[in-house]
């Protein structure tokens, strides 16, 4: 009895197992540097719906801070165990975390950096990505054309990332120089022009705080300064307090890059001029549909013409238009923002 | 008596020749100044602030030896200020406190999210947080006091526990400055500026915060809470030998526990002031707070084995800090000249401390 009982149940068990894999033959990993930074946050919600449109399995898993490299390579040992089909990954450290991703494609897995492309890029099978290049080009060409002929005698402002100058502050800056007019010396390097209307450039760690005081500094060196380059909106956030607090908030163009809900509103109330969006739901969710596509016939996604990864595209947010670059309004931009 | 007095210095007074004099005098100066720098260890850290003011004052003009500029700083310290006045309580009473900076940003998200989420009067609020961070502090007091673990490790589990409990909570959310301008003024009250001397337009001039003001009075008050009152003198007792303090009859227990609730109240004005400074709440700000506030005590002269330095040390520990990264800003230079001339003076504040204790002891 015992026995027959014991037998039922593993018979139950198989069927249902078996019919779990049959609905959920193809599984799919995200791993992000944090579960609480917005931008993740949207990543993950983007992620998970393709993944229940498509009848994925995605497992989630993320670094407990920005800069958590162990525990993204337990998440990818983690899911070359489960047997995913394929993982998708914004990664810590970018160099460091190839030889897990090897040990992953290695296995058969199909690996797509989001967001974050690998060092090298080629470690990966593929990126999805905001052309961060692009994104600073749209803010700097906004700027000199809301300027017109005064854009010859700007006192420019560039408030960076960090002095490591990761890729993604590197790109953003040198495309809003180029966006602008200025000759970028080397493309590859932040701080390096030697055009009279740089005043200076200072980092800010992308937040509120160092955005103010990185404003601070630049404004104590030269009081005049009237376009504000800020790598991401918190930091514009903070330059605006610094402007405010000389009373200069009016007369000072502040442009950014990411699209995040906040930096939007602040484009509402006309903190900062113009925006460049980044979209993480659709980086998340092409990620998922190329995982499917891989697990379905073993296809690789291709890389947007001319451009070495996938470009998730990237739209200028202003209620201020300029003649010659293409915008959207802030109220479209609300839409799709995150966070 | 007086005659025998006279005979003998007639005596001698020939005899002494100038070389002798010359030494005796050198001798008596120098020690002068070792029993200054012994009874106030500030003065080694007011003399390196007021020799880096005057340096990149010439260097740089009036660009930083400006009403204006000379403020800025204050407005850029005033955050590690606070929180460096907090550090230095428990850093008196040999122990270290990891957790500050982690205490001072969750309180301000507390503040900011009690009314905006909750819908709580602001100061409300705002005495939620501050109650948030005297708690937190008090809790780190009774694990190092009542259950004998180890300052840093307590605090560095603390700081991993609030860090993690404030993005979780917060959900990293941002709120905004324009906001809280709009509902919750209040919040932002540290932030309000007065200017004196100000221009027509309003620029230029020496510009002071609230938050810069009460960082001023932080230091006053435990300036003099720690220098003329019983608990002031049993933290420098607890800090210089616990088991002495015990047997004169202080409450160990009870200091220790009052002193790390203390620095968490300091700790959550700090998140208050930080709400005024960067005009939104935001759960990202303040990552290094604890490293840069253990930089200004060490560097204002206060000793990491306790019981040894003087308040106002921490203030000009972060001054000084503050000086040069505004100043090699100015001047042009990278940024991490900065970082690498503040490792190098972090040394050179243990070093002389040493010599100090060497020379007196």
């Amino acid at each position: 009895m015992k026995k027959l009982l014991i037998g039922t149940a593993f018979a139950a068990i198989s069927t249902a197992g078996s019919a779990m894999a049959d609905a959920h033959s193809v599984s799919a990993c995200l791993i992000t540097k944090t579960d609480t930074n917005p931008f993740f946050v949207k990543m993950r919600e983007g992620a998970e719906a393709a993944a229940a449109e498509l009848g994925m399995t995605l497992r989630s898993y993320a670094g407990k801070i920005d800069g958590d490299h162990e525990t993204q390579v337990a998440a990818i040992e983690t899911c070359i165990a489960d047997g995913a089909k394929g993982i998708l990954l914004t990664a810590s450290d970018t160099s460091s975390i190839t030889g897990a991703v090897q040990q992953a494609r290695d296995a058969g897995l199909i690996v797509i950096a989001l967001d974050t492309p690998l060092d090298p890029a080629s470690a990966a099978d593929a990126t999805f990505a905001t052309d961060n290049f692009l994104a600073g080009e749209l803010i700097g060409k906004w700027a000199a054309a809301q300027l017109g002929d005064d854009a010859a005698n700007a006192r420019i402002a560039m408030l960076d990332l960090a002095v490591s100058q990761p890729t993604v502050g590197v790109l953003r800056d040198q495309g809003f120089l180029q966006g602008f007019g200025i000759d970028l010396a080397d493309p590859n390097v932040n701080g390096d022009e030697d055009d009279a209307r740089i005043v200076g450039n200072d980092v800010t760690a992308g937040n509120e705080e160092g955005g103010r005081t990185a404003m601070e500094n630049l404004l104590a060196v030269d009081p005049t300064i009237n376009v504000v380059y800020t790598i991401n909106e918190p930091a514009a956030a903070g330059a605006y307090e610094a402007l405010k607090s000389i009373g200069r908030e009016n007369d000072v163009l502040i442009v950014s890059v990411d699209g995040g809900c906040p930096g939007i509103q602040n484009i509402a109330d006309g903190v900062i001029g113009a925006t460049s969006q980044q979209y993480p739901l659709r980086m998340a969710s092409l990620g998922i549909k190329a995982i499917a596509a891989f697990a379905a016939d073993g296809t690789l996604p291709e890389n947007t013409t001319g451009k070495d990864f996938f470009d998730t595209g990237v739209a200028l947010v202003t209620d201020k238009p300029a003649d010659g670059v293409e915008s959207i309004s802030v109220a479209e931009g609300t839409d799709l923002c995150w966070g | 008596m007086s005659g025998k007095a006279d005979d003998y210095e007639a005596a001698i007074t020939p005899s002494a020749s100038e070389s002798v004099a010359t030494f005796a005098e050198r001798k008596g100066a120098l020690s002068r100044v070792q029993h200054a720098l012994h009874v106030n260890p500030a003065l080694v850290p007011l003399f390196v602030l007021v020799v880096s003011i005057s340096l990149f004052g010439l260097l740089l003009g009036s660009k930083f030896f400006s009403p204006f500029a000379l403020t800025l700083i204050l407005q850029q310290v005033q955050i590690v200020g606070i929180v460096a006045a907090a550090q230095s309580l428990v850093i008196l009473t040999a122990g270290i406190d990891l957790s500050v900076g982690a205490i001072a940003v969750l309180s301000s998200v507390i503040m900011g999210q009690f009314t905006f989420r909750y819908g709580m009067p602001v100061e409300i609020a705002i005495v939620f947080g501050l109650a948030f961070g005297t708690a937190i502090g008090a809790i780190n007091g009774w694990l190092v006091a009542v259950m004998k673990l180890p300052p840093f490790i307590v605090t560095l589990g603390m700081w991993q526990i609030v860090l993690a409990a404030n993005f979780l909570y917060s959900q990293n959310a941002t709120i905004r400055s324009q906001d809280i301008e709009a509902e919750a003024p209040l919040l932002q009250f540290l932030g309000t500026a007065f200017k004196v001397g100000a221009g027509e337009d309003g620029r230029g001039g020496a510009t002071f915060t609230y938050g810069v003001i009460a960082m001023v009075l932080i230091f006053g008050v435990l300036a003099y809470v720690l220098g003329q009152t019983a608990w002031g003198r049993h933290i420098y007792a607890v800090g210089d030998d616990p088991e002495a303090a015990q047997l004169s009859g202080v409450n160990v227990k009870r200091t220790l526990i009052s002193v790390y609730a203390v620095t968490g109240f300091i700790c959550a004005i700090a998140g208050w002031a930080l709400i005024g400074r960067i005009g939104s709440v935001s759960p990202t700000s303040g990552q290094l707070l604890n490293i840069e506030s253990i930089t200004a005590v060490v560097i204002g002269g206060i000793s990491l084995f306790g019981g040894r330095g003087s308040i106002m040390g921490p203030l000009f520990g972060a001054l000084i800090v503050g000086v040069f990264t505004l100043g090699l800003r100015l001047a042009g230079a990278d940024a991490q000249w900065t970082y690498l001339l503040i490792g190098a003076l972090i040394i050179g504040a243990v070093a002389v401390d040493q010599w100090i204790r060497k020379v007196s002891a």
